[in-house]
């Protein structure tokens, strides 16, 4: 059996018990779904008051920024659905020295780690992005670009792989410091720029947002490609700048890991 | 417990809090890095006033704002609401409990042994606001530095008491994290924390009035930055006390009641 076969079905394996394990947990799922669409509704209350005051915020009007508020909130979905619950894992195992059982297994340990858990039933965010984008699209009378929208899928996948990336390098800083729970709070907290488009930040800010945290790439760059107005190089240099940070992450992953000493086991 | 040996305890328990404060500093730095919040809406609201002025609001005014919401967040934090649903899922109250001193008073000090080194980090802040701004938006009047005071121990009167409201709801439902989120979503959008008060439309401003979040954040702010004349100040700081003392009376009731359902499981 080929390889990539292989963890393809590890990767089917690891679903299936992931959602078996969430089955157990129903009244979650409702509670979770409430919460987190209590928040994306008073997210929006910061918008609509801007919005309120002015027509245009830095050359961006009320329902365009309303798609990068989509965006966002798709982008929160993915990350609390499939990126957080494995990561958030992986950190208790460093902890409690108990990742030598996943060094053990005969695959790659990045892997079997980013494919412990899927909470799937968190996403309900993904609805509420869908119908944030018909909202912004119905008030605007257009429909989006078809070829803008090929780019946007294409960042989608840009986006969600650089989201991971920065969370690897977030939980590789786990095996030097240990206690994390608290950096995964300042990742949330950063993350939570990318709400807005990134031509709202100015100087220091928006060059981090565009370098260092690709925020833009995410939000902005996607919701441009919507509407047709994101230039080619823009979305090239996107794809080069995942490639990079997908690379960086993994070095820094391998070379984390080899300082661990599964303390307290 | 008598209420002279509370008293007597609590230099030793502030002192303890206080050294754990300092064994976990790089932690506590975290947590106030992660505090960034105020510092995206500075640039988004110095974004809408690029052109003019918002309501009195201009850029200047629009970075006072921020910083001082950044010291006011810092000196007026509790997490009660967090241990307490912790320490009950795990039984590990049981063990607060058998000390001869309120679970409460206990939480609180170790929350306020925070304040010390929150005040390290907040004092450069507020150095670099007067830097950047100028101190012409600074009362001048002493008893407006005084209900300044005052509004900050109120301010974090309410969020602790909130916080152990919360957190004693947790006897009931076993963790009460979730309804804590719920709660800290409103708090940040009501409060002032993201938009000052002023700014918002005539109709949610009606709410915000009789609501307890502005007062934890908003109000102290709005005398640091704004001149509040001392009419409204003193009429805000009354409507700030009235919600502690509602707070008091419902941490009481909720307390007594749940504590009868306490089983300290696994403790």
């Amino acid at each position: 059996m080929s390889t990539t076969a292989r963890y393809w079905r590890l990767f089917r394996v690891q679903v299936r018990s992931s959602v078996l394990l969430g089955l157990q947990y129903r009244a979650d799922f409702v509670l979770d779904g409430v919460v987190s669409l209590f928040w994306t509704l008073t997210a929006l209350v910061p918008l609509f008051t801007v919005f309120h005051l002015r027509q245009t915020v830095a050359g961006w009007t009320f329902e365009e920024a309303l798609l990068v508020t989509g965006w966002f909130t798709l982008l929160e979905a993915i990350l609390e659905g499939a990126i957080n619950p494995s990561l958030t894992a992986v950190v208790e195992h460093i902890r409690k020295g108990t990742l030598d059982f996943v060094l053990l297994k005969p695959a790659d340990a990045q892997f079997l780690v980013s494919t412990a858990r899927f909470e799937p039933w968190r996403s309900t965010n993904v609805i509420t992005a869908l119908v944030l984008w018909v909202y912004a699209f119905v008030r605007m009378g257009r429909l989006p670009s078809p070829s803008g929208t090929l780019a946007a899928l294409l960042l989608l996948v840009v986006a969600t792989s650089v989201l991971y990336s920065l969370w690897i390098l977030t939980v590789s800083a786990a095996f030097y410091v240990v206690k994390i729970d608290n950096l995964t709070n300042l990742f949330n907290s950063i993350f939570d720029a990318a709400r807005w488009p990134v031509q709202v930040f100015r100087g220091l800010m928006r060059w981090i947002f565009t370098f260092i945290i690709p925020l833009a790439l995410m939000t902005t760059f996607p919701a441009q490609a919507m509407l047709g107005r994101l230039p080619l190089p823009a979305l090239a240099w996107s794809l080069v700048g995942a490639a990079v940070f997908a690379w960086l992450s993994r070095r820094v992953w391998l070379s984390s890991i080899a300082r661990y000493t599964s303390a307290s086991s | 417990m008598s209420l002279r040996s509370t008293v007597r305890a609590l230099p030793t328990l502030f002192r303890v809090g206080f050294a754990e404060m300092v064994a976990y500093r790089a932690e506590m730095l975290v947590w106030v890095l992660a505090t960034t919040m105020p510092l995206i809406m500075l640039a988004l609201w110095s974004a809408v006033a690029h052109d003019a002025p918002v309501g009195r609001f201009d850029q200047q005014d629009f970075v006072a704002y921020f910083l001082a919401t950044f010291i006011v967040r810092q000196l007026t934090g509790a997490w009660v609401a967090w241990q307490l649903s912790f320490e009950v899922r795990t039984g590990t109250l049981a063990m607060r409990l058998l000390r001869p001193l309120h679970p409460m008073v206990s939480y609180a000090v170790e929350n306020l042994a925070a304040i010390p080194l929150r005040l390290v980090v907040a004092l450069p802040v507020a150095v670099l606001a007067l830097i950047l701004t100028g101190s012409e938006r600074l009362p001048r009047d002493p008893l407006l530095w005084t209900i300044f005071l005052v509004s900050l121990l109120g301010g974090w009167l309410i969020t602790f008491l909130a916080n152990a409201a919360i957190g004693t709801l947790a006897l009931w439902t076993g963790s009460s994290v979730k309804l804590m989120d719920v709660w800290l979503a409103l708090y940040m959008v009501f409060s002032g924390y993201l938009i000052p008060v002023e700014l918002f439309p005539p109709l949610i401003r009606g709410a915000i009035e009789v609501l307890p979040f502005r007062y934890q954040i908003g109000f102290p702010v709005e005398i640091l930055t704004r001149g509040l004349d001392r009419g409204a100040a003193l009429r805000l700081l009354l409507g700030q006390w009235i919600w502690v003392g509602l707070f008091v009376l419902g941490v009481r009731a909720l307390w007594r009641k749940g504590l009868q359902r306490f089983a300290a499981y696994g403790g």
